[in-house]
């Protein structure tokens, strides 16, 4: 589903060059789960963004679901993030002037894929019902990353990119929001590539890695 | 000379009327009728008559250049009344229209100028600074004639227009000639009729300005005056005009009214000593031979001419068929060359076209 | 995906409705104006083209007299001559210009559509004079039918209002000009015989009219309004745009990183620019539509009194201004939206969300912006020393007013540092640093408010000076108490017996309308009275200037003339007859046309033709109603031939109010755009300010206090402000007067101040900026103290 061979990916910064990632390589089967641990700067994020295709790496390979994404244009990136890939990101960024049903509905709607019972069941399933109506502002943040979580599901993506998900929220509702979306991601046999700090929920998942210096410094098979 | 350019006053002479050109032969409103018997008296009668409608000084001269090449030439000045009567300043109802041309075998060149009476700037006079003069803006004809001779023995005239300019000096060889009935002359079945005389026998010489430079010209000319209150019928829609001169000396006026109830032809046929004959109505026969177009229309510029009693036969063509004057009314006038049982030249007009 | 993206857009105004409803208005308000301006300009315009375009003015050469009398026998004669002229004869009956020509020999290009041609059967009555040609909605005005009763009145709808085309042999009859002609057309297709006669000159045709001409001045102040009032109102534009692309700017990153590529992004938000810019530009257009026809009236009258020129009052929809409208709408749309539009295009789906609120971005651009604006005031001076006609004043005036604008922030942020260090407290001092850290976000809104204070100060200032300087001169210049004018000269000699023993001096009026340095002007012969030594308004004199006019040996010229042809004192005039020195030079205010007084004597001998039919009367205020009642018994005399001192001075009065009137209207428009701008700018700005407010809060200020001292935060500004317009309003008042009033009117005013209007102006500042503030000081009272916490527990 995913292959990452050999990636590097500098940075300028005021003090130079800047080597974020120094030849990392990974692979991902459908279906299974991923997490990507390392201290702050260590380069996880930046991968989660190349894969998604929001950067393009400096050398080396990433394919999703068996396309390259060297070879894509803006364009072309942005329709496989809208076609194959879901992402949560640490800070929720849900559209502000819509309300939870709308965003929720919105990604799907985006790739042309919206399904009225899946976002029905998926609202359900993520205690999300009774709020449809509501806006974002308007949410706790466990509620506002559940939203979100939802958004990424609702087009039935292949890969689920997530970006410290339970990264703004407590350790309660961390925990939960986690559980669904693990629930919902082995419900739709999507594969997940997970960044987090937490050792605690790298373990939930199939395999991690862990980056250091831009490098793949251990992979412990769950 | 006959109904010529009645046309041209459709537009001025019919406004004032308030009625169209169908019922302007019935129409007269104030204006003086021609009347069989009068006297005719000069040269006062060479003078406008403002209490008629319509007047005109027509001339037309077919002039050879020295290398023998044929041009013609025409000078006219019209007058017409929106009431009869004089005025003072612009308050005077009678108007003027000038038209003057050069006609070669390639060429026909023209121009028209129009004027209100009153001010100056128009006019004809008897007496005064010449014994004759009749004039619109820098257009000019003027009696040079000495005493006890006629006003129009001698004439001046010169006009100048686009590309081209005239200055003919004219000396009469012949007598004025009265046409119709001692000067009155029937223009329909119905009795219409205007006064006409005509000075045919003028002897030119002269300069024409071109624009390949000035041409030194001699040949001959024909002054028509005619002047009218109705002269048209109500049916009749244009006329075919001829002034011919030929080798022997003799002259014939002659006209084709075309209408309804059959063409009204009538003439004069004139002696070289100036004796003039009248013409029976329909004693002239006129067939058109060939056609010409220009500007949009056919207009026959080959004619067949015969006078069964006199055993004349001739043919008349059209130095240039091109000769249309393209004026506030448009017409056919040009120089002719004649040929058949006599020779000659002269002028050709075709109006309603 | 594009109508996910859209509706996601969208939405952003359905949970912002005033961001929208300011920017909306405010291109509305700033179409409106612009077009508003151009509506006017263009019905004039198309009125003059009108004027221009009868009997082929515009391509027509003319010869035309040069000692103002040609008469029907010179016509015929230059005709004789071979001269392809026409006649023209033109003048003035019952408030009708009557405009007679002579179809025959009328030149081709000239003939006006409606009247009957050569051969039609029209013709014939138009020659008679019983058929005349009128602008149609000239028909339904009183007095037409009656001053031409009984002829036969067509319409035609390209003649100018208030004029009548007929033969001149009916205009003659009408204008009881027998024999005279003012005018000869000539014909293009004809060269001309020879050099033009002496009394004759060959003036060429001209596209412009001559009003249009006079009347570009006029023209291009209003479009200066328009422009000025379009810029402020683009200022709130940028000011909501540039808000709605920030406040959207997550929106933008959270749609590229869910696949929406920055090509549809881009251009979906130009769409939805276009499509506001459209919206709002026809609401401006139709606002405009209103401005328009609600100042056309005063505009027409204006340029009736002051130039003669026939205009009609009512407004015509043209396409023209419309699209222009609708243009300026996209443009200024663009403008400002095109920083916000690049930003989306280029904006990286990872830029960071951390940005700085465009309001709040500061320092350095304010630096730029000052010098800018310093340079642009250097511009500005540089123009005025060095630049020559009216576009160089209209460039001083923006380089004015620009470059004050751009200085503006950095002046205030000097001023309220200062005020922060001297400031004795810690909530002082938090004011004005408060103040200081607003300034940013509220910069653009105070310029426009700048701008437009300063333009109510300068016009104001302009109008004040006109009106007083304008009062005493009609004082001085209308001394006589009564006017008189006579139908002809023999009834003007019987008026003058019958005057003499009843009055204290009969002072005739005798002019002849000529060439004067080039243009189109009057000399007038005056009397040697005490009335003309005494109080004539002179300038500049000669010592002895009375003498020497009195004996013919030097003339007098008005401003205009003096201004415009460069004669001082002691320069020769020239005049038919012979030039003269000009031996004084006399106020003129009114009279676009250039003038010159010789004395009655002189004028005399030089124009022996010129008829005698005015007079002024001088006698004794007691006597004037007497007076004036026998002459309308005695002589049947009317309003229009009988005027008294103060009918003529409510009159000029009147005229000027009217020409005043249209840029007092825009003035206070343009101020009430600047004042939407602060209400803009402040409420977009106070949803930003609830972090900065809600640690004073948190530190013990009570939510009414903050919410006080906001509203006395936004009243300092505007104030600071005022102030600051004060001397850019008066520099634009004197450019007013001294260089734009010289190039258009030709004449110079002294300039007076009227601080009591500043008064008045500093307290509208004020109050517009307490209006301002009060709605998001409301808001901010109304907030519960949750939201205030929120600030600290969910922090960007």
């Amino acid at each position: 589903m995913l292959h990452v061979h050999e990636v590097c990916k500098s940075y300028p910064t005021a003090e130079g060059t800047v080597a974020v990632l120094s030849g990392v390589s990974l692979d991902l089967a459908p279906g299974t789960s991923l997490a990507l641990t390392g201290e702050s700067g260590s380069g996880k994020s930046t991968l989660l963004h190349l894969v998604a295709g929001l950067d393009a790496v400096d050398s080396g390979r990433i394919a999703v679901a068996g396309t390259r994404l060297e070879g894509l244009d803006d364009a072309g990136r942005a329709r496989l993030r809208r076609d194959r890939i879901g992402l949560v990101f640490q800070q929720f960024n849900l559209i502000p002037s819509l309300d939870v049903g709308a965003n929720l509905a919105f990604q799907a709607r985006l790739a042309g894929r919206h399904d009225r019972d899946w976002s029905r069941q998926l609202a359900e399933a993520l205690g999300l019902t009774p709020v449809l109506g509501r806006y974002p502002e308007q949410l706790s943040g466990g509620q506002q990353q559940r939203v979100a979580i939802g958004r990424a599901l609702a087009a039935r993506p292949a890969l689920i990119l997530a970006d410290e998900p339970t990264g703004n929220l407590d350790e309660a509702s961390g925990d939960a929001v986690m559980g669904l979306m693990l629930g919902l991601v082995a419900e739709l046999g999507a594969s997940l590539l997970m960044v987090t700090h937490s050792e605690r929920l790298a373990a939930r998942l199939d395999r991690r890695l862990h980056l250091r210096a831009g490098r793949v410094s251990e992979a412990v098979a769950a | 000379m006959n109904v010529r350019a009645i046309f041209l006053w459709l537009g001025l002479a019919g406004a004032a009327s308030a009625q169209g050109f169908a019922d302007l032969g019935a129409s007269v409103e104030g204006f003086a009728l021609p009347e069989r018997g009068r006297v005719l008296e000069f040269p006062a009668d060479h003078g406008a008559h403002p209490d008629f409608r319509i007047e005109w000084w027509y001339l037309t001269a077919n002039l050879t250049g020295a290398d023998g090449a044929e041009y013609g030439a025409q000078w006219t000045l019209f007058r017409s009344a929106i009431a009869a009567g004089g005025g003072a300043g612009w308050q005077s109802p009678q108007l003027w229209m000038g038209h003057a041309a050069v006609t070669t075998e390639t060429t026909h060149r023209m121009a028209e100028r129009l004027a209100r009476g009153g001010i100056g700037q128009a006019g004809v006079e008897v007496g005064g600074e010449a014994p004759f003069r009749a004039w619109i803006d820098e257009w000019e004809m003027r009696s040079t004639a000495g005493p006890g001779e006629d006003a129009l023995d001698r004439l001046a005239v010169s006009a100048r227009g686009d590309g081209f300019g005239y200055a003919l000096e004219l000396t009469a060889e012949g007598p004025l000639v009265l046409q119709g009935d001692a000067g009155y002359s029937v223009k329909s079945a119905g009795g219409q009729a205007s006064y006409y005389y005509s000075q045919p026998f003028y002897r030119v010489t002269g300069t024409l300005d071109l624009p390949d430079g000035p041409v030194e010209v001699t040949g001959q000319a024909w002054l028509d005056r005619e002047w009218s209150s109705q002269p048209l019928a109500a049916d009749q829609t244009g006329w075919d005009w001829f002034s011919l001169s030929f080798d022997s000396g003799e002259k014939l006026m002659g006209f084709v009214l075309r209408g309804g109830e059959g063409d009204f032809t009538s003439g004069t046929w004139i002696a070289a000593d100036g004796v003039p004959t009248p013409l029976e109505p329909g004693e002239l026969e006129a067939e058109p031979l060939e056609r010409f177009a220009v500007s949009g229309r056919e207009v026959p510029v080959v004619w067949r001419l015969r006078l069964p009693g006199r055993g004349l036969d001739v043919t008349l063509e059209a130095l240039n068929p091109g000769a249309w004057m393209a004026t506030s009314v448009p017409y056919w006038e040009g120089p002719v060359r004649v040929t058949g049982s006599q020779k000659g030249r002269g002028y050709l007009e075709m109006t309603g076209y | 995906m594009i109508r996910a993206s859209l509706t996601a857009l969208l939405s952003h105004w359905g949970r912002h409705p005033l961001q929208l409803v300011t920017l909306l208005a405010g291109l509305a308000m700033a179409t409106g104006l612009w077009s508003g301006v151009q509506a006017i300009n263009a019905e004039a315009r198309a009125a003059y083209a009108r004027a221009a375009g009868v009997l082929g003015q515009d391509r027509l050469d003319r010869l035309v007299p040069t000692d103002g009398s040609l008469t029907v026998s010179q016509f015929a004669k230059l005709r004789r001559q071979g001269w392809a002229v026409s006649p023209v004869l033109e003048g003035r009956v019952a408030g009708l210009r009557v405009l007679g020509v002579e179809p025959l020999s009328l030149p081709r290009g000239a003939a006006v559509p409606g009247m009957p041609g050569l051969a039609s059967g029209a013709l014939g009555e138009f020659l008679a004079g019983r058929l005349v040609l009128v602008a149609p909605e000239t028909l339904t005005r009183s007095g037409v039918a009656e001053a031409l009763a009984g002829m036969e009145i067509e319409a035609a709808p390209d003649l100018p209002p208030m004029t009548v085309l007929a033969d001149i042999a009916a205009a003659e009859r009408l204008l009881d000009m027998a024999g005279k002609v003012t005018a000869l057309l000539v014909d293009p297709d004809r060269a001309l015989p020879g050099a033009v006669p002496d009394g004759l000159e060959l003036r060429a045709a001209s596209a412009e009219d001559g009003l249009a001409r006079l009347t570009d001045s006029f023209h291009m102040s209003l479009t200066a309004f328009g422009f000025l009032a379009f810029a402020v109102g683009i200022f709130i534009v940028h000011a909501a745009i540039g808000l709605a692309f920030e406040q959207r700017r997550p929106m933008f990153r959270t749609l590229r990183a869910l696949g929406v590529p920055a090509r549809t992004l881009g251009a979906l938000v130009l769409a939805e620019m276009l499509a506001f810019a459209l919206i709002a530009g026809l609401a401006g257009v139709a606002l405009g539509y209103g401005v328009a026809a609600a100042l056309l009236p005063d505009v027409a009258a204006t340029l009736g009194g002051l130039y003669g020129a026939a205009v009609p009052g009512v407004l015509e929809l043209r396409s023209g201004w419309v699209m222009a409208g609708l243009g300026m709408a996209v443009a200024g749309t663009l403008i400002a939206a095109g920083q916000g539009l690049w930003q989306v295009w280029r904006l990286p789906p990872l830029a960071s969300a951390g940005a700085r609120a465009w309001a709040m971005a500061a320092g350095q651009t304010r630096q730029m912006q000052a010098l800018a604006g310093l340079g642009l005031l250097g511009l500005a001076g540089l123009a005025l020393v060095f630049g020559q006609g009216l576009w160089a004043a209209f460039a001083v005036l923006a380089g004015l007013l620009l470059g004050a604008a751009l200085v503006l922030p950095g002046l205030l942020a000097l001023l309220l540092t200062a005020a922060a260090h001297r400031a004795k407290g810690v909530l002082a001092e938090w004011f004005w640093a408060d103040a200081r850290q607003q300034l940013p976000g509220l910069s653009l809104a105070l310029m426009a408010l700048l701008l437009a204070l300063a333009a109510n100060i300068g016009v104001g200032t302009m109008v004040a000076s006109f009106r007083t300087t304008f009062t005493g001169w009609l004082d001085q210049r209308l001394a006589s108490e009564l006017y008189v004018t006579a139908e002809s000269p023999d009834q003007a000699a019987l008026l003058r017996a019958w005057l003499e023993p009843k009055v204290t001096a009969v002072l005739p009026i005798v002019w002849v309308d000529t060439a004067l340095g080039g243009q189109p002007g009057e000399i007038y012969g005056v009397a040697d009275h005490a009335t003309y030594r005494d109080r004539w308004p002179l300038l500049q004199a000669v010592p002895g200037v009375w003498d020497m006019v009195a004996a013919g040996e030097g003339a007098l010229i008005n401003e205009q003339l003096s201004r415009r042809a460069g004669l001082g004192l002691g320069s020769m005039l020239a005049l038919p007859g012979g030039e003269l020195p000009v031996a004084g030079v006399y106020s003129d205010y009114g009279n676009p046309s250039p003038q010159a007084m010789i004395g009655q004597a002189e004028f005399a001998t030089r124009f022996p033709d010129a008829a005698v039919v005015r007079f002024a009367l001088r006698l004794p205020v007691a006597e004037v109603e007497g007076v004036a009642a026998g002459l309308r018994a005695e002589f049947g005399l009317d309003d229009r031939a009988l005027v008294d001192q103060a009918g003529i001075k409510a009159f000029s009065l009147r005229v000027f109010e009217r020409t005043f009137a249209v840029t007092g209207a825009l003035n206070t428009l343009t101020l009430a755009v600047a004042g939407l701008a602060m209400l803009a700018s402040l409420v977009t700005l106070s949803s930003l300010r609830l972090p900065q407010l809600a640690p004073v809060w948190a530190m013990g200020l009570t939510q009414r206090r903050l919410a006080g001292l906001d509203v006395a935060r936004s009243v300092v500004l505007a104030l600071l402000t005022a102030v600051a317009a004060l001397p850019l309003g008066l520099a634009l008042a004197w450019v007013l007067l001294a260089v734009v009033n010289v190039e258009a009117f030709g004449w110079r005013l002294p300039m007076q101040v009227f601080p009591g209007d500043w008064v008045v102006l500093f307290a509208a500042a004020g109050v517009a900026g307490g209006l301002a503030a009060l709605v998001p000081a409301l808001r901010l009272l109304r907030r519960r103290p949750a939201d205030l916490l929120r600030v600290f527990a969910n922090e960007r």
